[in-house]
């Protein structure tokens, strides 16, 4: 983690990523839904950004925006998402489709259904290769052999001819991973990558994000809801609450430092490996549902120490120490309100 | 010796077997030999009255068929579970499960108050009609829940809401002794402190006793009074939950404890070693741990270890060290 990562300085070079102000829409008969309430972020290149919230927050959401994979009846109702540069969200599906892979690849979390159980792995990777490269045939088998051995399974020389399910969990993950780093893409989108996986499996598939990120390159969004993995693996962490960013900032600070009453709520509700709590600290109440979003702030329903304008206004997203947060209870939004 | 005394449950040696063999063809024909899947192979252990007893372990360790083994789901294939006494209908304590998967655990097409209501209904414990309608609401407020949801289906709710459904579900029938199978793995984590907190007051209000299994060391440490680690189908360290957290004796345990990445603590540079949980159908010979552990020696790969106490710690390794 060096200086040049902090989301306040000037950017060296232009971010992998860069969403600003994204909003989702799901169109119901009841009404529109916005499920996501203007999300802003960068990914730099070889940085993993951690993005975290609960079930419901639109962390998942934000990860398919930019894949393209938004299920209907969801739609981009708002904002930009660029990739190296490009804008994408206003591509038509074709070109989208040929972006999705060669550009942007895609980790889910359930290896077994992200793999098609009837090829074998080999052809899966072939296919895969040959949509996005001109290489021919042998040349794409050959490839699919270094990818399998780069993602760490053992003789895959052997692997690529068995089936998704000769494999275990872990290694199906490994699978996954190697195709969507088929095409050598510039930005990962990894939503849950280790959520279905044992503790001993999962660290092996984070250390394989990180020395991907180290040694490619490649900018990761790694969608999870588990703050140990973004503690151990992300640079920065994004914090969503009901479809917003709450706080967003390196991740030492805000795993040591919370400023977000939400931030604070939630890591003093996980509970240490090292020291036992008579109680763990807990968040009473439950995100608010899309169709009975609260004025003001989101969160001012369960947070302690909300107060009128939290009823009112909706808070900016604003800088504070090395990061951003968006809470008017803190002094720095109070004082660019005011000015 | 009194009801008070007399542990919750005590398990004496009990193993579950699953037959995994081919077909009486292939064995006939092809001389393919009878498997057995040692799913459990010789738990011993005794969980005392209003105490927390937790299990912990990987993917197929057997932490799931020991819950289905404790609740009477599966009969033992040899061993024995014995209950203290309670107010169940055979005389021994009431028990009852939560649950990994909130999404198979509660009928698509029953109201929840009809869901929660049905053990009342079932068991008596209430006259119908007003009565059982008032408790569902408590219970439903208990668990965090509004009044308002008893009308509503399963299929309205997230997925942390399903499993205070079901732990309603389990309360309802006011239970002595729950097992709550993987309770929070599906929840997330600000929910999941409200129910480990919500476990802990229901236990100090109603004496509960649990049997807490999960993969998930925190909460396992956060709720448990004793822990068990298990690797395929045996305990490999037993103890109480300071001890084993803080003085872990078991290779395994040690590899465990030194995995989970924690927010106090995070290794940002570890180098994991690429290991696969060895099948159970064909599992190692000797200590079944061997083949991923440091320590290992010939002894380690021809004999299996015994149980040995070692300070308050019970563990099966032969290299264990105080």
């Amino acid at each position: 983690m060096n200086a040049a990562f902090a989301p306040n300085e000037p950017p060296l070079d232009p971010p992998v990523l860069s969403i600003r102000d994204l909003r989702v829409e799901f169109p119901t008969r009841r009404g529109v839904l916005t499920a996501i309430r203007g999300v802003s972020l960068t990914i730099r290149r070889g940085e993993i950004l951690g993005v975290v919230g609960e079930s419901g927050a639109g962390k998942s959401l934000t990860g398919a925006a930019v894949i393209g994979l938004l299920e209907p009846p969801g739609r981009i109702a708002g904002g930009e998402i660029h990739v190296s540069g490009k804008r994408i969200d206003s591509l038509p599906r074709r070109q989208l489709m040929a972006l999705r892979g060669k550009t942007i690849g895609a980790i889910f979390q359930d290896p077994l259904t992200s793999l098609n159980p009837l090829l074998t792995v080999g052809d899966q990777l072939v296919e895969t290769i040959r949509c996005h490269l001109p290489l021919s045939r042998t040349e794409a088998a050959r490839r699919a052999i270094d990818l399998l051995n780069e993602v760490g399974i053992p003789s895959p020389e052997l692997r690529v001819g068995q089936y998704p399910h000769q494999f275990s969990g872990g290694m199906r993950q490994r699978v996954v991973i190697a195709l969507a780093l088929a095409a050598e893409p510039e930005l990962v989108v990894a939503d849950e990558p280790t959520t279905a996986l044992d503790v001993s499996i999962q660290a092996q598939i984070t250390g394989l994000l990180k020395r991907i990120c180290r040694e490619r390159g490649t900018a990761i969004m790694l969608v999870t809801h588990d703050m140990g993995v973004i503690a151990e693996t992300a640079d920065r962490v994004a914090v969503m609450y009901a479809g917003r960013i709450v706080e967003i900032g390196p991740v030492e600070d805000l795993i040591k430092r919370p400023q977000h009453p939400y931030t604070r709520g939630l890591i003093g509700s996980i509970p240490s490996l090292a020291a036992r709590h008579e109680r763990l600290a807990q968040i009473d109440g439950a995100m608010p549902r899309l169709n009975s979003m609260p004025a003001g702030c989101a969160f001012n329903p369960r947070c302690e120490i909300a107060d009128a304008r939290c009823r009112s206004d909706l808070p900016k997203l604003l800088p504070s120490g090395r990061g951003s947060v968006a809470c008017w209870k803190l002094a720095l939004a109070e004082a660019v309100e005011a000015a | 010796m009194g009801a008070l005394g007399q542990p919750t449950l005590r398990v004496e040696d009990i193993a579950f077997h699953f037959d995994v063999s081919p077909s009486w063809f292939d064995r006939t024909v092809l001389r393919k030999p009878e498997r057995t899947l040692k799913a459990v192979d010789g738990l011993s252990f005794a969980i005392p009255r209003g105490t927390t007893f937790s299990i912990v372990g990987e993917s197929g360790c057997g932490k799931s068929t020991l819950a289905r083994l404790v609740v009477g789901l599966y009969q033992p294939t040899r061993g024995s579970l014995s209950f203290a006494t309670g107010s169940g209908s055979d005389g021994s304590v009431r028990t009852q499960m939560i649950f990994q998967d909130p999404y198979a655990s509660l009928n698509p097409r029953w109201r929840v108050g009809d869901i929660i209501a049905e053990p009342i209904r079932h068991l008596g414990l209430r006259r119908a009609g007003g009565e059982t309608d008032m408790r569902v609401r408590e219970l439903l407020e208990i668990v965090g829940l509004s009044w308002r949801d008893a009308a509503r289906y399963p299929h309205e709710f997230s997925g942390g809401q399903r499993q205070r459904i079901s732990i309603a579900r389990a309360l309802s029938a006011e239970p002595e002794f729950l097992i709550c199978d993987e309770p929070t793995s599906a929840l997330d984590v600000s929910v999941q402190a409200q129910i480990l907190n919500l476990l802990k007051d229901l236990q100090r209000e109603l004496g509960l006793t649990y049997l807490f299994i999960s993969h998930n060391l925190a909460a396992v440490r956060h709720v448990s009074d004793r822990v068990a680690v298990m690797y395929l189908g045996r305990i490999v360290e037993e103890a109480a939950t300071d001890d084993l957290f803080e003085r872990p004796k078991h290779p395994y345990t040690r590899f465990l404890l030194d995995t989970v990445p924690d927010l106090e603590r995070p290794n940002r540079d570890r180098v994991p070693a690429v290991v696969d949980l060895p099948s159970p159908i064909d599992p190692p010979t000797g200590c079944s741990y061997h083949p991923r552990c440091m320590l290992a020696t010939e002894l380690c790969r021809t004999t299996v270890p015994e149980p040995q106490l070692l300070e308050a710690t019970y563990v099966r390794c032969h290299h264990a060290e105080p």
